[in-house]
């Protein structure tokens, strides 16, 4: 029984970071520009289909695929937002929402169209399959392989944000946009790297959800809600905040999914339209 | 001297009288409404999908044209529309009219009851609030099979003829007939509400939620009110739907649902009343014209329509439209 609890906890808790790994990135965004971008996970799943090609077709390693997830994502983020959404940043909620989904869409629709409606399976490398044997409990090795890339990205991001003269760059802009504007700080050009490294990330969790949780054309769409709502519950611009939100929601939905079969997905709505009703800013949110 | 302040107490009074009479084009409009039965006999089902469509759409206008209340789950309302009229068709009584009465004031509760958390929120806690609830009532009606029949869609929905004359037939002449009958009432609703003074308060709302309080409209008042109608206008469309097709699947409140009417209603251009209506003939005949496509690939075109309508006409087509003519008078003047 405790075993079980153990598991659920722990497969809940790799879940999670995976949900970070995608949703940070928007989180930060967000926070900056007010850009409400649900294209998001468009970067992600292009990530995720980076990697399938160059494993399937080219034969690289898994490893050596997931920078190339992050960069090729990092790239069209970078040329979507030159092109179209930078236009938008002063425009209604309305708006971003209509362009973002509409490309959304298109990304579903192209992804179908090269690569077909299908499930794509991964092979892992054989390291990364099985499981470990920690205090007697045994563990899948991909989920622990999946929690130390978070936690590492967690720590790279707190630290970058926190120590280097970018991330207080960074942090300006989140704070007051105007201000940092009156600072002399090129609030334009840093969001524009900080948009293409949050993609870049989506990218690469995209690329480590193939084996989690599989990879169709309907990945956009299906994992928008899931990054919205850590968004959303985390607050703004909080890389803690993501992160417990993440955590929480990864949790709770295994926990679900486990014991509580019937509900479906009811359970995580219904926590998340409680948690925005009690606090509308986020847990961890400023605003 | 004394006629001057009463001509200025009188000038909002005129503005709304002229606002609120009828226009050729409007008439016009509506008598080529009634052509389908001469000219296109066998689209009428196509038809009536169109007018329950843009009642659906006339519907999200309100909250979202005129009170600038964005909502990405407005298909919920639509939904418990048509699941209250299939479900009580199936085990209570099945007179349509009565029916349609029952459904909208469901909807119409059920949107009250949100109205409160809906007046309290704004920006990305709306949308997300919004969105929730929408995913939230899906997945209900989704466990809830042994009532909604889950994702096999509802069983047994027998409507009875319409007055106890009209059936319900194969070739929609009752459907169109009625749902076209249904939505121009509502529109005259839609359109009387507009033009009065809470309407303008509405309007004032959109542009300056902080302002419009502070000069003495009750803010939070007149949202929760034009949400609740919104919902039972939905519900309306919902329950027609169901009565019309005597099918209700899970469809009708996926999230789906409450993008594509996103979709038709900034199409045609929000907040003009006419918008919703223009977008849902031009919207429901493409994809009746391109059923033959892969749906995935229809995405494609709607996704890409967006981006363009966002970037190129913003206010739909309606307002592009409005442009040009302005521009024209403009230049003849």
């Amino acid at each position: 029984m405790t075993g079980a609890f153990v598991g659920v906890l722990f497969d809940g808790f790799a879940y999670g970071m995976l949900l970070f790994i995608l949703s940070v990135g928007l989180s930060v965004t967000l926070g900056m520009m007010n850009f409400i971008n649900l294209a998001h996970c468009s970067f992600a799943m292009l990530g995720g289909y980076v990697t399938i090609t160059l494993m399937d077709g080219l034969g690289w390693p898994f490893l050596a695929t997931l920078p190339a997830a992050f960069v090729a994502a990092a790239l069209a983020s970078v040329v979507l937002e030159r092109a179209l959404f930078r236009r938008l940043y002063r425009a209604t909620d309305l708006a971003q929402c209509l362009l973002t989904i509409g490309v959304v869409f298109m990304s579903i629709a192209g992804a179908a169209y090269v690569w077909g409606t299908v499930q794509q399976p991964v092979t892992l490398p054989t390291y990364l399959r099985g499981s470990v044997a920690v205090l007697g409990a045994s563990f899948s090795a991909y989920r622990l392989f999946l929690v130390a890339c978070a936690v590492a990205i967690a720590i790279a991001l707190v630290a970058g944000l926190e120590w280097t003269r970018f991330g207080a760059q960074v942090r300006a802009a989140v704070d007051n946009q105007r201000m940092a504007r009156g600072l002399g700080i090129d609030v334009d050009g840093a969001f524009a790297v900080t948009f293409a490294l949050g993609s870049g990330l989506a990218g690469l969790g995209g690329a480590l959800a193939i084996a989690m949780v599989g990879l169709d054309p309907a990945f956009a769409f299906t994992y928008l809600i899931y990054v919205l709502i850590v968004v959303a519950v985390g607050g703004l611009a909080s890389i803690g905040g993501s992160f417990a939100a993440a955590a929480l929601l990864g949790i709770s939905d295994m926990a679900g999914k486990y014991y509580a079969p019937e509900l479906g997905a009811f359970l995580i709505y219904l926590l998340m339209v409680g948690l925005l009703m009690w606090r509308p800013a986020g847990l961890f949110g400023r605003r | 001297m004394a006629t001057a302040p009463a001509a200025a107490a009188d000038a909002p009074h005129r503005y709304l009288a002229e606002q609120v009479r009828w226009r050729p084009l409007e008439t016009a409009f509506w008598l080529a409404s009634l052509l389908p039965f001469a000219l296109f006999p066998s689209y009428l089902q196509l038809a009536s999908q169109v007018a329950i469509t843009a009642l659906f759409a006339l519907s999200l206008d309100l909250i979202l044209g005129y009170a600038g209340i964005v909502s990405l789950g407005h298909a919920a309302f639509f939904g418990l529309g048509a699941y209250a009229a299939g479900i009580l068709s199936k085990h209570a009584w099945d007179e349509p009219l009565s029916l349609l009465v029952v459904a909208a004031a469901i909807a119409g509760a059920a949107g009250y009851a949100t109205s409160f958390v809906i007046a309290r929120f704004r920006h990305l806690a709306l949308i997300m609030i919004t969105l929730g609830l929408g995913l939230l009532l899906h997945e209900a009606a989704n466990s809830a099979s042994w009532l909604t029949g889950g994702a096999d869609g509802l069983q047994g929905v027998r409507i009875r003829p319409l007055l106890e004359t009209f059936r319900f037939d194969l070739y929609g002449r009752t459907a169109y007939a009625y749902s076209l009958v249904v939505l121009f009432l509502a529109f005259l609703v839609a359109r009387r509400l507009i033009h009065s003074p809470f309407g303008l308060a509405l309007r004032g709302m959109r542009e300056n939620p902080v302002r419009m309080p502070a000069i003495g409209a009750p803010g939070r008042a007149h949202i929760r009110k034009i949400y609740t109608i919104a919902a039972v206008m939905a519900g309306l469309a919902g329950a027609l739907l169901a009565e019309t097709t005597s099918t209700v699947s899970l469809e009708v409140l996926s999230f789906q649902r409450s993008a594509d009417v996103l979709v038709i209603l900034i199409l045609g251009g929000t907040g003009r009343l006419y918008g919703g209506i223009l977008g849902a003939i031009l919207y429901m005949v493409a994809r009746d014209q391109f059923s033959g496509v892969n749906p995935q690939y229809w995405y494609f075109w709607i996704g890409l329509l967006l981006v363009v309508v966002v970037m190129l006409l913003p206010n739909g087509i309606l307002g592009g439209l409005a442009r040009l003519g302005a521009s024209w008078r403009r230049g003849a003047a």
